[in-house]
């Protein structure tokens, strides 16, 4: 944090999701390198890019699955990195993670359903185990998602008798059922076959349309993130090398690299 | 050649099964202490305090490292010098525990290491505390692979039951020791022995397979 000071609230209208000259490094590599990123509340973000220019990175520090090494990421207008004592910051302890986490949900790559557990299950995980909701009331919000997401019909099926897309489906409603207002999407489409990709983007183009969510997506359907996002940033070598709506990254980029990487991507198909 | 005598294995059946009954206990008790304990050596290998987690791995690399009897009769014929005086049963219980706490300490954590990262993830995405990630998540998936091993150290704590009658443990091989100096007479008592712990074990490793199969299926992970 040296030669920058970091405040220890944002006002109430500040963004929804800020990231403050943050740092990561793995060893001698810097994958991240003094990110500053905005985030406001409802919005609509996607992130581009090669691999290894610190894409899920963002997520992965912002969802607190690792640390960071300088700077502060605000969340809700709080420190989720840090946390203030006697009038500066000071890094989070577990219990202030704990606290801030509630604010934030993940969908992965791979789904990470819990296999020895039905699809309703999974969903009603955590709002009885961390919210402490009674089991009518987290089954009630769990078969909502799961009918949002089409998936009513298999709530008492496993992970296992499911397929990749309605996998995803189940993770999403599971995500939804913390609450969150950030909602983190990483990959989530990577691992699925080409037909069951519509129904999972069709999920969360109504998440985005009916729900007040603010989003992070990183993604590889370059014609999805131009259909749905707000704004899109393409991140190269640890910094966002350029952003913008998403007609002017696709239509009328500046940045030689952008240039680059989308048409390496359009021309692979 | 042989001198098999029917009447006199009729004669000391009682007796042998009478031991039998001690046999099993000894390795259910034993089982029970080493199934906990090597639950508790293989989450504190786990906890982020270095000082804990180096002087379990050790004592489990130690126990692993030194034979089962010496355990035995340093918890029996030991102890007292440190003025702790247990029966025969406790010293044995005690040692064959802590020695299949050790290497059920290692199923475990092959278990454990098997759960994919992205489990753990989950559920740090998901704010889980850790107590419920353990218990709710993890170890009911760590449970699968650990089966296997777990099933082999029972037949194994079963089989290793006999090292116990050096202490005087009154089990099965002690009971058979005990016929054969008061009768001379060993052919029977041993053969008769061996019978038991096979038609024991057998059927115990056959169950353990449907078991197996058993927890699978109940956990919804089995395609």
């Amino acid at each position: 944090m040296t030669g920058h000071t970091h405040p220890t609230s944002l006002g109430a209208d500040g963004p929804m999701v800020r990231f403050s000259k943050v740092t990561k490094r793995y060893g001698p590599l810097t994958v991240l390198d003094s990110l500053d990123l905005d985030v406001g509340a409802n919005e609509m973000v996607s992130i581009i890019g090669p691999s290894g220019s610190g894409k899920t990175t963002v997520l992965r520090m912002l969802m607190t699955l690792e640390e960071i090494d300088e700077g502060v990421i605000y969340v809700d207008g709080q420190p989720l990195t840090h946390m203030e004592r006697g009038g500066t910051l000071v890094k989070a302890n577990a219990a202030h993670l704990r606290r801030q986490r509630t604010n934030i949900g993940m969908v992965f790559q791979h789904f990470n359903l819990f296999p020895h557990m039905t699809a309703l299950q999974n969903c009603m995980e955590a709002p009885v185990q961390v919210l402490g909701l009674g089991k009518d009331e987290a089954e009630a919000r769990s078969v909502e998602l799961l009918d949002m997401v089409g998936l009513a019909d298999k709530k008492d099926q496993h992970p296992s008798r499911l397929s990749g897309g309605q996998q995803q489906r189940v993770a999403i409603a599971r995500a939804l059922a913390m609450r969150p207002k950030v909602m983190l999407l990483d990959e989530v489409t990577s691992a699925l076959d080409p037909e069951v990709i519509g129904e999972v983007l069709n999920v969360i183009r109504r998440l985005n349309s009916e729900h007040s969510l603010t989003m992070l997506m990183v993604t590889h359907q370059m014609g999805f993130a131009k259909e749905i996002s707000d704004r899109v940033c393409f991140f190269y070598a640890g910094r966002i090398a350029e952003q913008g709506p998403p007609e002017q990254i696709f239509g009328n980029a500046q940045n030689e690299r952008t240039k680059q990487f989308l048409s390496a991507v359009l021309s692979a198909g | 050649m042989f001198d098999w005598r029917w009447d006199f294995v009729i004669e000391i059946m009682p007796r042998l099964l009478w031991a039998t009954l001690n046999t099993l206990m000894a390795a259910g008790i034993g089982y029970g202490i080493a199934l906990v304990l090597g639950l508790v050596f293989a989450l504190a290998q786990r906890t982020p305090y270095r000082a804990l987690t180096l002087i379990v791995r050790e004592l489990v690399e130690l126990i692993r490292s030194t034979p089962l009897v010496l355990q035995i009769f340093f918890v029996f014929f030991v102890g007292p010098q440190f003025g702790i005086r247990l029966s025969p049963w406790t010293s044995g219980m005690i040692a064959i525990g802590l020695h299949y706490a050790a290497y059920l300490s290692e199923v475990y954590r092959g278990g454990l290491e098997a759960v994919p990262k992205g489990q753990w993830e989950a559920c740090r995405a998901l704010n889980l505390s850790a107590r419920r990630t353990y218990f709710g998540i993890i170890i009911p998936q760590a449970l699968p692979a650990s089966l296997p091993g777990m099933g082999n150290y029972l037949v194994g704590i079963f089989k290793d039951t006999p090292m116990l009658s050096v202490i005087g443990v009154a089990e099965l091989m002690h009971t058979a020791n005990a016929l054969g100096s008061e009768t001379y007479r060993f052919l029977e008592p041993y053969t008769l022995v061996g019978v038991i712990f096979l038609m024991i074990s057998l059927p115990t490793a056959a169950g353990l397979r449907s078991f197996e199969a058993w927890v699978r299926q109940s956990l919804g992970m089995t395609k």
